[in-house]
């Protein structure tokens, strides 16, 4: 089965200081799908998220080899523009983190640095829309100067995807989204998940193997900085080419 | 047992220095207060504070404590306006632009900036910086407003400057991942998210540098003049309360109306005090919440 790759890398290498933190990673990832990463702590997943919007530029000392190819374009040329990159490949973090501001100026925030801003209805209309989306519309909107961090957790992870939905962008990374949440919360998550994989390329890192086995279409196993094996999320839970990930995904290590 | 014992005379210790602070405030309000109020048997409360002039030994004294609240009150504000932005400015460099290496140096100067004695500022105020005015603005004197507002602002800093710097400091990262993460640049990210979750700190911080330019007594005396009348502007010599109270102090007779007038002065002063310090201890309860 070939598909045309949303995010390609090729021969990914990172570094922070002398440590070599990503060891050539070759990976395509489809479109309109969701990718699962898992791996125990430290096997990189999370860096290799960070990769994609380049969040690991924020890390002194880090260099980074190879190519990484979205949309045709790498990504890693010096001369890219970091801004629009980082607004057509959204990220969601570990813990909520919304600002200490209301939940209007939340959404707002993006839709002002991306000088999206044409006149207070389409402001309006936009967090509208951004907050549907996410299911939050209709509990919300008689709060929207009520500061974000009074919300429940939940809310506010999903105030965090609204945030990045908003700046309508192509791929939406996500590092742990639920780790702070509860059972029900994460399955909430999950299934708002699933909506949104009709519209954009989700890439989801995850401890939770049965998050990942749930939630995603494709899965990377990557373990000491290595990407073991990457596939159909069907194929790597009930048939894995490696054995290393069979020992993971059973349990027997991670 | 011992422990016990010792346990419990560590505990009262600690509980009576807590009270002895207490008792010596109240004190020390009852105190400014019963020798006010001796003035105000003599001297009607309504003409002391809405006074428009402040002439403590001619015949009769008036002591209206107008010219000398607004003495204040220019220099104060002149200060403010100064001291503020460069304050919370500096304070941003500090903890968000500065290369480790410079904040550590800019961190320690700063330390070193708050332990200048006031009149050596005072000092440089009379020989340097009051003439250098005088001749670029085309005064009469030097001695003004602006040249205390100049020197105060320079006095309230390293207060602005630490605790704004705290507050900026103690704004959770996530928050500039989330920035930075939205594609914000690292001036968008200071100046919309991370100033917004500091400002209460940092108004704590302004309210108590603003404590500091009211209360300086040194600087005032020095170099603002001296002249209790209302000033028009603050290009003129004007007069402050505190440095009316170090002005005239020794000469007035113990006892005298003109002696219980400058203790009614310092009511005045503690009064402004204790509102400004009342402010910043709100805002910075809110900042720890």
């Amino acid at each position: 089965m070939e598909l045309v790759p949303k995010i390609e890398t090729v021969g990914l290498n990172l570094y922070y200081g002398d440590f070599l933190a990503l060891k050539g990673i070759n990976m395509k990832i489809p479109g309109q799908n969701i990718t699962a990463i898992v791996g125990p702590s430290g096997c990189g997943k999370s860096t290799l998220l960070r990769c994609f919007n380049r969040m690991n530029d924020l890390i002194e000392h880090t260099k980074v080899e190879g190519k990484i190819v979205i949309d045709g374009l790498n990504i890693l040329e010096p001369d890219t523009d970091l801004i629009s990159l980082r607004k057509k490949v959204g990220m969601v973090f570990q813990r909520p983190n919304v600002f200490d501001l209301s939940i209007y100026n939340n959404l707002k925030f993006g839709l002002r640095i991306h000088r999206m801003l044409d006149g207070k209805d389409e402001i309006i209309q936009s967090i509208r829309g951004g907050l549907e989306q996410v299911g939050l519309w209709q509990e919300l909107k008689d709060k929207l100067g009520n500061n974000a961090r009074t919300l429940m957790l939940e809310q506010q992870q999903r105030l965090c995807i609204a945030r990045v939905l908003i700046l309508k962008p192509d791929i939406i990374l996500l590092d742990e989204p639920c780790s702070a949440l509860d059972p029900i919360a994460t399955l909430r998550i999950e299934e708002l998940l699933q909506a949104l994989k009709q519209e954009y390329t989700l890439v989801i890192v995850t401890h939770n193997m049965q998050q990942a086995a749930r939630a995603s279409d494709y899965t990377g196993f990557m373990y000491l900085g290595e990407l073991v094996e990457f596939g159909q999320t069907n194929q790597v839970f009930t048939n894995p080419k490696q054995e290393l990930t069979e020992n993971y995904i059973s349990g027997h290590f991670g | 047992m011992p422990r016990r014992i010792s346990e419990y005379i560590i505990e009262s210790l600690i509980k009576l220095s807590g009270l002895l602070v207490i008792i010596l405030v109240f004190l020390l309000f009852l105190f400014l207060l019963k020798d006010s109020l001796s003035l105000f048997g003599v001297y009607p409360l309504g003409k002391f504070l809405f006074g428009r002039s402040w002439l403590p030994i001619s015949e009769p004294p008036r002591f209206g404590v107008i010219p000398l609240f607004l003495g204040s009150l220019y220099v104060t504000v002149g200060a403010i306006i100064i001291c503020v932005p460069v304050g919370i400015a500096s304070a941003m460099f500090i903890a968000e632009v500065a290369p480790k290496s410079l904040k550590l140096v800019l961190k320690s100067l700063v330390e070193i900036l708050a332990s200048i004695p006031s009149v050596v500022l005072g000092f440089i105020g009379i020989v340097w910086l009051g003439p250098a005015l005088r001749n670029v603005l085309g005064l009469t004197t030097g001695m003004c407003g602006l040249t205390g507002s100049l020197l105060l602002a320079f006095m309230a800093l390293p207060t602005i400057i630490t605790i704004a710097e705290d507050a900026l400091v103690s704004v959770p990262r996530t928050y500039k991942e989330a920035a930075f993460g939205l594609g914000a640049t690292r001036w968008q990210t200071l100046w919309r998210v991370i100033l917004p979750s500091a400002s209460s700190g940092i108004i704590a911080g302004v309210m108590l540098g603003i404590g500091r330019v009211i209360g300086e007594t040194m600087v005032a005396m020095m170099v603002t003049g001296n002249s209790p009348v209302i000033p028009k502007s603050i290009l003129q010599p004007l007069r402050t309360l505190t440095a009316t109270i170090a002005g005239e102090m020794g000469e007035a007779v113990s006892g005298s109306e003109h002696y219980f007038a400058l203790f009614a002065v310092g009511l005045v002063l503690f009064v402004i005090t204790f509102i400004i310090n009342f402010i910043a201890d709100a805002f910075l309860r809110r900042a720890r919440k």
